[in-house]
């Protein structure tokens, strides 16, 4: 199915957000992430199934004023 | 000593970790500052990039306190998601509080800021809001629970310094007992020691330090400024006059006149 990270689009297997994170390179990553702009928790990423078409956002730590 | 949300620091100086030249530049920019507490963000980041880990490993060998912020953000569900994630990535309930609603100043969206507010202090978050110097606005951030305020000196980066002394010293009187920090718009350290002279707790600042020729150097200038304006404050400075007085006693002195 196709999912949209951070406004690119990717095919991944029909799953949870934990796993399409995997897929995409993220394992092991210190990020955050939300799905189609709601705060998604780490401990709740293996148990949030993804929907085709479902925007999800990742962000990592960065400079900031 | 200055107390945010019961944690005390020894330095008045709050400090921004974006636009350095170079991170080396950045953490010796951070040490002759003395800064206890500094500000962070977040941004997307892509299954290849590295960038964000590199940041949070230098953060996290800092072992300083860290600040996010929701900057960037122009309404509250916006605001108020990121800072859900900056609590997860930063494991801090602190959170800098930006609802912008104006581009070219980047002036606060009061009205989403106080509605953001009030979401995230039922939320267990402890706010620190970036808000102008409206007295009606800081009272309401106050009801929503926020237990220190933020006002802008002037825009952000603007290097403009204190564009509205009579109203950051209102905002002083009228809220005695609330640890108040000048946020965004310093460009040099006398801006620093005004705020702090004003009676202010701190002053957070970035690009002044930043985008000097000499961030380093800069950084440390700050540092005094932002002491001597405290020392200042408390030392309780004359009030001023429209009138010349002598400082040297007239009494005694040599009558050579005709």
């Amino acid at each position: 199915m196709k999912i949209f990270l951070n406004d690119d689009a990717h095919e991944v297997d029909p799953g949870t957000l934990a796993a399409a994170l995997d897929s995409l390179g993220y394992s092991d990553r210190k990020i955050a992430t939300a799905v189609n702009g709601r705060f998604v928790a780490a401990a709740a990423r293996p148990r949030t199934t993804l929907a085709d078409g479902d925007r999800i956002e990742v962000v990592a730590p960065m400079q900031g004023g | 000593m200055a107390s945010f949300y019961g944690i005390d620091l020894k330095s008045r100086l709050l400090l921004g970790t974006a636009r350095y030249p170079s991170p080396a530049v950045l953490e010796r920019a951070i040490k002759a500052s003395g800064a206890e507490v500094v500000t962070v963000s977040l941004r997307r980041e892509s299954g290849a990039g590295r960038a964000g880990q590199s940041f949070w490993s230098f953060i996290q060998a800092l072992g300083l306190k860290v600040l996010p912020n929701t900057a960037g953000c122009h309404s509250v569900k916006e605001a108020v998601t990121t800072a859900h994630m900056a609590r997860e990535l930063f494991d801090t309930k602190w959170i800098k509080l930006e609802v912008i609603g104006e581009a070219d100043t980047l002036q606060p969206d009061v009205f989403g800021l106080v509605e953001a507010a009030r979401i995230l202090c039922e939320d267990g978050f402890e706010v620190f809001p970036y808000t102008t110097e409206d007295l009606v606005v800081a009272d309401r951030l106050v009801e929503a629970g926020c237990k220190v305020l933020m006002p802008w000196g002037a825009p952000i980066g603007s290097a403009r310094g204190l564009n509205n002394v009579y109203g950051l010293r209102s905002l002083r009187a009228h809220f005695p007992d609330i640890p108040l920090v000048v946020d965004a718009g310093l460009g040099v350290p006398s801006h620093a020691a005004a705020a702090m002279e004003l009676g202010y707790d701190a002053v957070l600042l970035n690009t002044a330090v930043a985008e000097a020729g000499d961030p380093v150097e800069m950084a440390r200038a700050f540092a005094l400024a932002t002491e001597a304006g405290r020392a200042a404050y408390l030392a309780r400075p004359m009030e001023p006059r429209d009138m010349a007085v002598p400082s040297t006693p007239v009494i005694g002195k040599a009558a050579l006149g005709d």
